[in-house]
C-alpha cells in the first residue's frame, strides 16, 4: 500500500480510533469505567439506539432521511405495552401476552414506513417532509394512546426477558446459564454479574442480518446505486420506487423493533417528547459512522460504531461526574468533526 | 460499401414538435453496422431531439423507425436498450459512489448462491468480465475496484461506453462525448470509437468539434432548424463545405437572410 | 417569468398558488362557527401572541430554506437567548441597575449574542462545506448544552416585574368613548371600565411583526434577497455570476439565528423566565410553517408572506382546538397531514396546469 492509501484508510476508520481513545480516557477519569458491568450497561442501553440507527442507515444511503423513527418507536412501545398489559389483565399467561405485544408491535411497524415510502417514491414528496408529517402523526397517536403517561403494570416476566442475560457470574464462586442463581445473600446478589444481555443479542442478530442484506445482496447494491445517482439507477432498469418503499419500511420496522425492545428492557411503554431527539441521535450516529446525507455512502458496522461512540460518551460522562448537558455539546462537535474529517481524507484509490 | 448491406437503423420522415415549434422536421437517415455517422448542426438545430426520439426519451409526432429491417415502436428508454440501442448522455449516468465493475453491471448484477441458498453479489465474476471488456476495447483503468469518483472524465466516459458494449449494444449514440474532456482524453475516446466501429458497432456521434467528427465519422448528416440540409461521405467533403451547410450557405457567401 | 395562459387556466393556476390562504380562511370560518367566542378581537390577538414564536423562527428559517439549506438549531438557539437575556436581567438587577435599563441591556445582549450561532453555522456551511443539516444539528446540541449549563438545569426566575408588564402588555388601550392610551391602561378607571376596555396590538406581536416586515422587504425587494433566491435555485450558476455566495450564506444563517434569539427574548418577556427548552418543540413547527407557505426544501422558492400564512394556519389550529376543548395531541396529527398535503398540492397543481397548456 502506498502512503496515501494508508492515510486514506486511517482517515476512513478514524471512528474506531476515536472510540478506543474515548474508552482509554474514561478509564482514567471514570471510577469503575473499565468493568464488565459498564460494558454490559453500555451494550444494554444502546440496543434500542442501535436498532433505530440501523434502520436510518438504509434511508440515509438512498439520500433520504427518516425523521419519524423516534416517535414511531414511541408509538410502538406504547402500543405493545398496552397489548401486554391488557391481555395479562384479561388473565392470559404473561408469556402469551408478551408474545402478542411483540407481534402486534412489529406488524404495526410496517405501516408508517409504507406510507412514508409511497409518499417519497410515488408522489415525490421530499423525504424530510414526508417523514416529518409521519413524525407529527405518530407523535399525536402515541400521546393519544398513552394519554401522556407511561404504560405501567406490565407482568414481571417482561423485565426478566428484557433484562435477562445469557450467563451469570458470581466472581470466583458461581457460573450459571440463562437463570439467575437461586438463594443468594444480598451481598452476593450485588456482586452478581450478568454477561451478554438478551436484548443486545437480539439487536446484534438483526443488525447482522440487515448488514448482510446491505453489503452482499443485489438489493443492497441497488440502494447504494440509488443514493449515488438516482437517474443512473432508473436508466439501468433498477426498480427505484419499489426499493425506496422497501427502504422506508425497513426503517420504520427497525423503529418498531426498537420500541418493542425498549418496552421489554424498561418494563414500561414510554412516549415522551424527548423521543424527538432520538432520531436526531440516530442520524448523528449514522453520520459519525461514515454515511453522507447526500446518499450513496454508509454501512451498518460504521453505524454501530457511531452508536457506541454516543453511548460510551453518555456513560463515560456520567461516571466521570460531568454534567449530562456537556454530552449535547460533545455530540454536536463530534458530528461536525466527523463530516469535516470525511472531506479531508481522500477516497481510497487502488493501483 | 454500405450500399450492399441492410441498414441497422433507419428513420423515415421523423417529425417532433414542441408546442408550435418544430424541433425535428421530416428527417430521414440510416446507419449501417460498423458505421460511424456524425450528426452536425448549430445550437438548437434539433440533433439532441432527434437522438432522443431514437433512444426512446421522446415519441415522434410523425415518422417511422426501422431497426434491423423491422419497423419498431420505441416508447421508453428501456425499449431502446432491449433492442440494443444504448445512449451515452453527457451526464453519463454512472453511480459515482460505486466502483467500475459495479457500474458496468448496474441493474444487472451477477449473483451467486451462498450456501446454495442466499443469492449474493458475485464480485469476482463481475470484476473478471469487466476486465475482459475493458481489455477488448483497450481501455486502461488502474483498478476496477476504484470508485467512479476517483476517475478522470475520459475514464468515466470509457466506463460508460464499456457498459453499453458489455450488454451488446448494436447501436451506440453519443451526444457530445468529448465536450468536457482535455485533449489527451478526447483522443482516447475517439480511438475507442474507431475500435468499436471496427468491431461492428454502429455509432451516431454528435459533436460541435468538426475536427473530431472528421477523424472518426464515415458519413456526416447536417441538420439546420430541424431539417436535414445535407448528407456527405466524409472522404468526399471538407470542413468548409460542412460549415456552410451548418450555418446556411447564403451566410458564407455573404448573402442576406430573410 | 411571463406566463401566457387562457383565462380559465390562469384562474386554476392562481387557485393552486393561493390555496393556503383559502385554507386559513376556511379554518377561521369553521372554528368561528363551531367554537365559542372564537371570533373576537381578543381571541385573534391571543392567537397572534401565541403565534409569535413560530412566526419569528419561521421568518429566519425562510431565508435558510430558500437557499436550499435548513436550520435545525433555531429551537435551542431560542432557548439559549432566552436564558442569556433572563440571566443578564437578573444579574443587572442584583447589581441594582434600574429595571428598564437591565431589561434593555438583557434583550440587546441576547440578540447580539444570538448572532454567534448563526455565524458558526454559516461558516461551517459556506467555508467548510458541511451539509446544513449536520452543521445546524451540531449547533442544536451545543446551544442546548450551553443553555442548560448557564441556567444549571433550572428555569431562571426572579426577573424584574416590568418584564411581564412589557411582555404581556399592549401598544394601545382603548376605552370606547372615554380614553385611548399608549403602553399602559388608563389610570384610575373602574372595574366595569376595565372589562369594557379593549387592548389593541400586543407588544410582543408588534415587535415581532416589525422585524418580520423589515426582513420580508429585504427578501422580496433587495439585491441581497434576489441573490438568495439565485443561490437556492442554482448555487453554481450564482457563483459563476459573481454573487458572493459564501458571504451571503453566512449572512443567511446569522439572520436565522437572530430571529431565533428574538424568539427567545420575546419568550422571556412573555413568561418572565429563562428556559433552555423554550423553543425546543417549535423548531419543526417553524419548518412546517415555511413549507406550508410554499417553500421547497430543495431551495429557490418561498416567501415571507407564505411563511406568515403557514404560521397562522398552525397557530389557528392550535388555539381553535383548545377553544373546542379537543385534546392537543390531535394537533400533531393534523399538522402532519396538512404538511404532506401542502407539498402534494404544490407539486401537482402547477403540473396539472402545465399539462393543460
Ligand atoms: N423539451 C423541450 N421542450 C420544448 N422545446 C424543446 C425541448 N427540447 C428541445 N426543444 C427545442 O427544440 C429545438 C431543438 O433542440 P435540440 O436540443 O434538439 O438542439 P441541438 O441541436 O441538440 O442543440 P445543441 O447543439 O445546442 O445541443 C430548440 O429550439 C429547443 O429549444
Ligand atoms: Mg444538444
Amino acid at each position: 500500500m502506498s502512503r496515501t492509501q494508508v492515510i486514506a484508510r486511517v482517515g476512513r476508520n478514524w471512528v474506531i480510533l476515536f472510540l478506543f481513545l474515548l474508552c482509554v480516557i474514561f478509564s482514567f477519569t471514570g471510577r469503575g469505567f473499565l468493568s464488565l458491568k459498564t460494558l454490559n450497561n453500555i451494550l444494554l442501553t444502546s440496543s434500542p439506539a442501535l436498532l433505530l440507527a440501523a434502520g436510518e442507515t438504509f434511508v440515509i444511503i438512498t439520500g433520504g432521511i427518516d425523521l419519524s423513527v423516534g416517535f414511531v418507536r414511541g408509538l410502538i412501545s406504547v402500543i405493545s405495552a398496552i397489548v401486554i398489559r391488557d391481555l395479562y389483565a384479561l388473565g392470559y399467561s404473561p408469556y402469551f401476552a408478551i408474545f402478542c405485544g411483540i407481534v402486534v408491535g412489529v406488524l404495526l411497524g410496517f405501516l408508517p414506513g409504507l406510507v412514508n415510502g409511497i409518499l417519497v417514491a410515488r408522489f415525490r414528496v421530499p423525504p424530510f417532509i414526508a417523514t416529518l408529517g409521519m413524525y407529527g402523526i405518530a407523535n399525536g397517536l402515541a400521546l393519544r394512546y398513552s394519554k401522556g403517561f407511561p404504560i405501567t403494570f406490565l407482568p414481571d416476566e417482561v423485565g426478566e426477558i428484557g433484562n435477562g442475560f445469557f450467563f451469570y457470574l458470581l466472581p470466583g464462586r458461581l457460573f450459571t446459564v440463562f437463570e439467575k442463581p437461586l438463594g443468594l445473600t444480598e451481598a452476593e446478589a450485588r456482586n452478581l454479574v450478568g454477561i451478554v444481555p438478551y436484548a443486545t443479542v437480539i439487536a446484534f442478530a438483526l443488525l447482522f442480518v440487515f448488514g448482510f442484506v446491505l453489503s452482499k445482496t443485489q438489493f443492497g447494491q441497488h440502494i447504494y446505486a440509488i443514493g449515488g445517482n438516482i437517474d443512473a439507477a432508473r436508466r439501468a432498469g433498477i426498480p427505484v420506487e419499489k426499493h425506496l418503499i422497501r427502504v422506508y419500511v425497513i426503517s420504520s420496522l427497525f423503529a418498531a423493533f426498537s420500541g418493542v425492545l425498549s418496552t421489554l428492557i424498561f418494563s414500561i411503554g414510554t412516549h415522551t417528547q424527548f423521543a424527538a431527539s432520538l432520531e436526531l441521535f440516530a442520524i448523528a450516529a449514522v453520520v459519525i459512522g461514515g454515511a453522507s446525507l447526500m446518499g450513496g455512502k454508509g454501512n451498518i458496522l460504521g453505524t454501530a460504531l457511531g452508536v457506541f461512540v454516543l453511548s460510551v460518551l453518555e456513560v463515560g460522562f456520567l461516571m466521570s461526574g460531568i454534567l449530562p448537558f456537556y454530552r449535547y455539546i460533545a455530540v454536536g462537535a463530534i458530528l461536525v468533526f466527523a463530516v469535516v474529517i470525511d472531506q479531508l481524507f481522500p477516497e481510497i484509490v487502488y493501483d | 460499401m454500405e450500399g450492399e448491406r441492410r441498414p441497422l437503423l433507419e428513420v423515415r420522415n421523423i417529425v417532433k414538435r414542441f408546442g408550435g415549434l418544430v424541433a425535428v422536421n421530416r428527417v430521414s437517415m440510416e446507419v449501417y453496422p460498423g458505421e460511424v455517422v456524425g450528426l452536425l448542426g448549430d445550437n438548437g438545430a434539433g440533433k439532441s431531439t432527434l437522438i432522443k426520439v431514437i433512444s426512446g426519451v421522446y415519441r415522434p409526432d410523425e415518422g417511422q423507425i426501422f431497426f434491423e429491417g423491422r419497423e419498431v415502436r420505441i416508447t421508453s428508454p428501456m425499449d431502446a436498450i432491449r433492442l440494443g440501442i444504448e445512449t451515452i448522455y453527457q451526464d453519463l449516468a454512472l453511480a459515482e459512489n460505486l466502483n467500475v465493475y459495479s457500474n458496468i453491471f448496474l441493474g444487472r448484477e451477477k449473483l451467486k448462491k451462498l450456501f446454495n441458498l442466499i443469492p449474493v453479489l458475485d464480485h469476482e465474476y463481475m470484476m473478471q468480465e469487466s476486465k475482459k471488456v475493458l481489455d477488448r476495447l483497450g481501455i486502461e483503468i488502474p483498478s476496477l475496484r476504484n470508485k467512479i469518483k476517483t476517475l478522470s472524465g475520459g475514464q468515466r466516459q470509457s466506463v460508460a461506453i464499456s457498459r453499453s458494449i458489455y450488454w451488446n449494444a448494436k447501436l451506440l449514440i453519443m451526444d457530445e462525448p468529448t465536450a468536457a474532456l482535455g485533449v489527451t482524453e478526447q483522443r482516447k475516446v475517439l480511438n475507442l470509437v474507431k475500435t468499436l466501429s471496427a468491431q461492428g458497432v454502429a455509432i451516431i456521434i454528435i459533436s460541435h468539434q468538426l475536427y473530431d467528427v472528421f477523424q472518426v465519422a464515415h458519413r456526416l448528416v447536417v441538420l439546420r432548424r430541424g431539417e436535414k440540409v445535407g448528407e456527405r461521405l466524409t472522404h468526399e467533403t471538407n470542413p468548409d463545405e460542412i460549415v456552410s451547410l451548418i450555418v446556411g450557405a447564403e451566410l458564407v457567401e455573404g448573402g442576406q437572410r430573410g | 417569468m411571463e406566463r401566457v395562459m387562457g383565462g380559465q387556466k390562469e384562474w386554476l393556476y392562481r387557485l393552486g398558488r393561493a390555496w393556503v390562504a383559502f385554507f386559513l380562511l376556511g379554518e377561521i370560518v369553521v372554528f368561528s362557527i363551531i367554537g365559542t367566542g372564537f371570533f373576537s378581537a381578543r381571541n385573534f390577538q391571543n392567537i397572534l401572541v401565541a403565534a409569535t414564536t413560530i412566526l419569528l423562527l419561521a421568518a429566519g428559517e425562510t431565508f435558510v430554506i430558500i437557499t436550499g439549506g435548513i436550520d435545525l438549531s433555531v429551537g435551542f438557539v431560542m432557548g439559549l437567548a432566552c436564558v442569556v437575556s433572563a440571566k443578564i436581567m437578573v444579574m443587572l438587577q442584583a447589581a441594582s441597575v434600574s429595571q428598564g435599563l437591565s431589561i434593555l441591556l438583557g434583550c440587546a445582549s441576547a440578540l447580539l449574542f444570538g448572532l454567534l450561532p448563526g455565524l458558526v453555522n454559516g461558516a461551517l456551511v459556506a467555508k467548510l462545506r458541511v451539509p446544513p443539516f449536520i452543521a445546524t444539528f451540531g449547533m442544536y446540541g451545543v446551544a442546548y448544552g450551553l443553555s442548560e449549563i448557564l441556567c444549571n438545569n433550572v428555569p431562571i426566575s426572579g426577573l424584574p416585574p416590568l418584564v411581564g408588564f412589557i411582555g404581556n402588555g399592549y401598544l394601545l388601550y382603548y376605552l370606547p368613548g372615554k380614553a385611548l392610551t399608549f403602553f399602559s391602561p388608563p389610570q384610575g378607571i373602574g372595574r366595569a371600565d376595565i372589562r369594557a376596555m379593549i387592548p389593541l396590538f400586543p407588544n410582543v406581536f408588534v415587535f415581532s411583526i416589525i422585524a418580520v416586515a423589515i426582513f420580508g422587504f429585504i427578501l422580496a425587494r433587495t439585491q441581497f434577497g434576489q441573490h438568495i433566491y439565485a443561490i437556492g435555485g442554482n448555487i453554481d450558476a450564482a457563483r459563476r455570476a459573481g454573487i458572493p455566495v459564501e458571504k451571503h450564506l453566512i449572512r443567511v444563517y446569522m439572520i436565522s439565528s437572530f430571529f431565533a434569539a428574538m424568539g427567545g427574548v420575546m419568550y422571556t418577556l412573555r413568561f418572565v423566565t429563562g428556559r433552555a427548552d423554550a423553543g425546543a418543540a417549535r423548531m419543526l413547527d417553524s419548518v412546517v410553517a415555511v413549507v406550508i407557505g410554499g417553500a421547497s426544501l430543495y431551495g429557490g422558492t418561498g416567501s415571507m408572506v407564505g411563511s406568515i400564512i403557514g404560521t397562522l394556519i398552525i397557530a389557528m389550529l392550535e388555539t381553535g382546538m383548545v377553544n373546542l376543548g379537543l385534546p392537543t395531541y390531535n394537533k400533531y396529527v393534523y399538522v402532519g397531514i396538512i404538511l404532506v398535503l401542502a407539498v402534494l398540492v404544490d407539486q401537482f397543481f402547477p403540473e396539472f396546469v402545465r399539462k393543460g397548456e
